[in-house]
């Protein structure tokens, strides 16, 4: 195992043994899975003639690697000057002290240091990154390096247990979206992560590379993320987008969601957003924002299931599976009349146990529970607590239903009075 | 109509960023704030009060790179010179501020001990128990709200400042001093403008109000209200200095008591406005001064070095999650607080000891704030102008220079 941190500044000397300078840095080609190692770049010892400059040296040319001296097999006139390609991965520049994404462990870390494998085949050395140290025997190499012998060091470092992340689990950052499409950084493995867990991952990026690693996300993944993460990050975020991809976006999320997102936008933007998506959506979303915030129209979600007050379980059931998609949170069904005024509602674990034939009429609870749009908040955290709700049916000045609020709107909200 | 709602959406902007600048203004009219300008009004009248234009123009010049830096690259202060400059100067430069944040905790505690003395009650007690206090107040997760608290209690301040014109100093001579600067090349004199360039100018400061930004999530368009924000700070931050100075230069100076041995001798100060209540007065404002700042400083210092150094940070992780972060922190009220307690500790020492610290230091956190805000790759089209280069690099020289005229002044 070699550290990068022991092969910088290390002294590289050609075949007939004259000093060519010291490794400034090393290049690798991001392969899937791990990268590998290309170049050392060799900073030559300038003098009074020529000017420093990076030598590329390639790995087929090393001859040996110690501890103390790289030895290469041809002669310093067969190197070539180092031609900046942003499509290789510079160790030091890119990753060292850089922040990562820990995959596994669901954070951001830091880089102490970058370990790497070398195999030896054909007689040919390869260099591999294998892991990414962020604990103190990384901390303690960087400091101590140069300044203590090296024996002193590695016996130091064996005494403390090492906190490294293999590269399986390391997404690295690129603030720059055309250079990461080079590196071929790809952030799928994100996407597998629970929204919750990805949004705190999100706070704590800075604004460039946020927007770098919501460019790789679909939109889906994006959308569930804004709902999870803090509110005041959200406006910066959808900016950074542009309007079209913003308006996809807000398309995919929940419309409560999109409505609160919506209601922290400067008036302008909210209006181009909504000009920008799909009508129905948009149409949908505008009447939710006529809410005012703290009441129960602004706390409700318009995505819920209603069926016919007259149908029986099996028609429901039907009713149910047709639709391509579930409400989140689904455990209550409205019960509505021919006018679309509320009728009552039936927990979906009823519809599980009932024959086909009930009507949902003798299913229903009792008693009828429901807020006017209007109710302020504390009346609904209220109900929801005498109760024990899951759910609550919002209504309108007629009775018709509206939208309903479901218990983890409450918890939410709960949470960020306290 | 949409003129008014234009201003709405102004006003709401500003109010959102209002907020980083101001706090560490008044933070920073902590204890030895108080104190040091106290004695240069009691020591010197009015003739230092100009010494406060050029410092009030050096904070300016220093906080708004530090609060360009965090808007644009959104990144702390730490992780950018981590970055930037790699882990062994990061290591060193954490290890200074440690140390010189250590020493301004110290002071604070002493004020604590010195304005709970004036109700008779022994530092032996005091102490402890405000750094118990402290220690759970951020640990348990509700400093946010007694923030507020503390920022409400600042307004006592403004009791320098009514006290001041009840004084009736001579603001002829207060203006005068004001247009026509007078320097003396008495030692006395020159260690007391470092004091006062120490006791506004901090290097914990430039950290902790990039982070402050960066956490609350400002950005580029709306750097016009963060940059208010910060030039309101500095601004109410030597406005404040300012009165104190007049104050006592009007109370203190004019009967002739020309030293400050005891925070009752400060306190005499307010007799103007509160009588014989001045003292309560004085030590009411001197305790809550010294416990805001105590909260934040080692709360701060821990927050930095972890990020720079990489380490897990923040106070809703559990302290086996964050082990490195809860040691610093715990270590800097328990050491800070105990240092008070050593029976017959020179607490003037003290102060000195955390202005050299603090002077040293600064030089090298402003260097690395010039070199990261001239990069063009961070910066882009908001890196540092030419006029703004200059500024700061003539406040870095001047700076270093002041701190060697008081180090050899002190050692000589």
């Amino acid at each position: 195992m070699l550290y990068l941190s022991e092969l910088i500044g290390l002294p590289v000397y050609d075949s007939s043994g004259k000093k060519i300078g010291k490794v400034s840095e090393l290049a690798a080609i991001p392969a899937v899975p791990r990268p590998r190692v290309v170049f050392f770049l060799v900073r030559s010892a300038g003098d009074q003639q020529k000017r420093p400059v990076s030598l590329a040296v390639a790995l087929k040319d090393v001859n040996s690697l110690s501890s103390s001296a790289i030895r290469l097999e041809v002669s310093q006139e067969k190197l070539s000057v180092f031609q900046p390609d942003e499509g290789l991965l510079l160790l030091r520049k890119d990753l060292l002290d850089q922040q990562i994404i820990d995959v596994n462990g669901r954070k951001v870390v830091r880089v102490n240091d970058l370990a790497l494998e070398d195999r030896t085949v054909d007689h040919r050395m390869e260099l591999w990154i294998s892991s990414v140290d962020i604990g103190l025997t990384g901390a303690l190499r960087r400091l101590f390096i140069g300044a203590v012998p090296r024996y002193w060091l590695r016996k130091l470092e064996s005494q403390i247990k090492p906190t490294s992340i293999p590269w399986e689990f390391v997404n690295i950052l690129e603030p720059d979206p055309r250079r990461q499409l080079k590196l071929n950084i790809s952030h799928k493995v994100l996407a597998n992560l629970h929204p919750a867990d990805l949004a705190d991952i999100m706070e704590e990026l800075a604004p460039k590379e946020r927007h770098a690693v919501f460019t790789t996300l679909d939109d889906e993944t994006v959308a569930e993320v804004l709902s999870e993460i803090e509110p005041r990050l959200r406006p910066a975020i959808l900016d950074s987008m542009g309007l079209a991809r913003a308006a996809d976006v807000v398309e995919e999320m929940d419309p409560d969601a999109a409505a609160d997102l919506l209601a922290d936008l400067p008036e302008e933007t909210a209006t181009e957003l909504l000009q920008d998506m799909n009508r129905e959506e948009a149409a949908e979303l505008g009447e939710l924002l006529e809410f005012a915030e703290n009441c129960a129209g602004g706390l409700m979600n318009t995505d819920y299931v209603a069926v016919p007050a007259s149908a029986n379980v099996d028609s429901a059931r039907q009713l149910i599976s047709s639709m391509p998609e579930l409400p989140e949170n689904f455990t209550t069904i409205f019960l509505v009349d021919a006018g679309g005024k509320l009728a009552g509602a039936v927990p979906v674990g009823k519809l599980i146990v009932a024959s086909g034939k009930t009507s949902l009429l003798d299913l229903r609870s009792d008693p009828i529970l429901w807020v006017s749009s209007d109710s302020p908040e504390k009346d609904v955290v209220e109900m929801f607590d005498k109760y024990n709700l899951l759910s609550l049916p919002v209504v309108e000045d007629d009775h018709q239903l509206a939208g309903s609020i479901t218990v983890d709107d409450i918890i939410t909200l709960l949470c960020r009075k306290s | 109509m949409s003129l008014i709602k234009r201003w709405k959406v102004r006003i709401f902007i500003l109010m959102a960023v209002v907020g980083p600048g101001f706090i560490t203004g008044n933070v920073n009219n902590d204890a030895g704030g108080i104190y040091t300008y106290s004695l240069a009004g009691a020591r010197y009248g009015y003739s230092m009060l100009w010494t406060l234009v050029p410092i009030l123009i050096i904070l300016i010049v220093v906080q708004e790179m530090s609060a360009r830096l965090g808007v644009v690259t959104g990144k702390g202060l730490a992780d950018l010179i981590r970055e930037e400059f790699g882990f062994r100067t990061t290591f060193f430069i954490m290890l200074s501020l440690t140390a010189a944040n250590l020493a301004n905790v110290t002071a604070e505690f002493a004020g604590v001990a010195s304005s709970l003395e004036i109700f008779g009650v022994s530092k032996y007690i005091s102490v402890p128990l405000v750094a118990v206090f402290v220690w759970f107040l951020v640990v348990r997760g509700t400093y946010k709200s007694v923030e507020k608290i503390f920022l409400i209690s600042c307004s006592f301040y403004i009791t320098y400042i009514v006290s001041g014109i009840l004084a009736k100093p001579d603001w002829l001579q207060a203006a005068e001093s004001m247009v026509r600067p007078t320097i003396s090349m008495d030692s006395g004199f020159l260690i007391m403008l470092v004091g006062l360039i120490g006791a506004t100018v901090a290097p914990w400061q430039q950290f902790y109000l990039e982070a402050a930004v960066v956490e609350k999530g400002v950005d580029q368009k709306q750097y016009f209200g963060s940059r208010l924000d910060v030039i309101f700070g500095c601004v109410a931050m030597i406005v404040v200095a300012f009165f104190i100075i007049v104050s006592c230069a009007a109370t203190l100076h004019v009967a002739g008591r020309r030293d400050i041995t005891s925070a009752a001798d400060a306190a005499a100060a307010l007799q103007p406005l509160a009588g014989e209540y001045a003292s309560w007065l004085f030590a009411f404002g001197l305790f809550n001064a010294s416990v805001f700042a105590a909260s934040i400083l080692p709360l701060a210092t821990a927050y930095t070095v972890c990020e720079g150094l990489g380490f897990e940070a923040g106070v809703n992780k559990k302290f086996r999650e964050a082990p490195i972060f809860y040691w610093l922190y715990t270590l800097l009220i328990a050491v800070g607080a105990g240092l008070i307690l050593i029976p017959g500790l020179p607490l003037v020492f003290v102060s000195y000891l955390s202005q050299v610290a603090n002077g040293f230091l600064l030089p090298f956190v402003l260097l690395f704030l010039l070199s990261l805000v001239n990069r063009s790759d961070l910066m882009g089209k908001y890196r540092n102008s030419n006029g703004q280069n200059l500024v700061s690099g003539f406040t870095i020289v001047f700076l270093i220079v002041i701190t060697l005229i008081l180090f050899f002044l002190q050692s000589s």
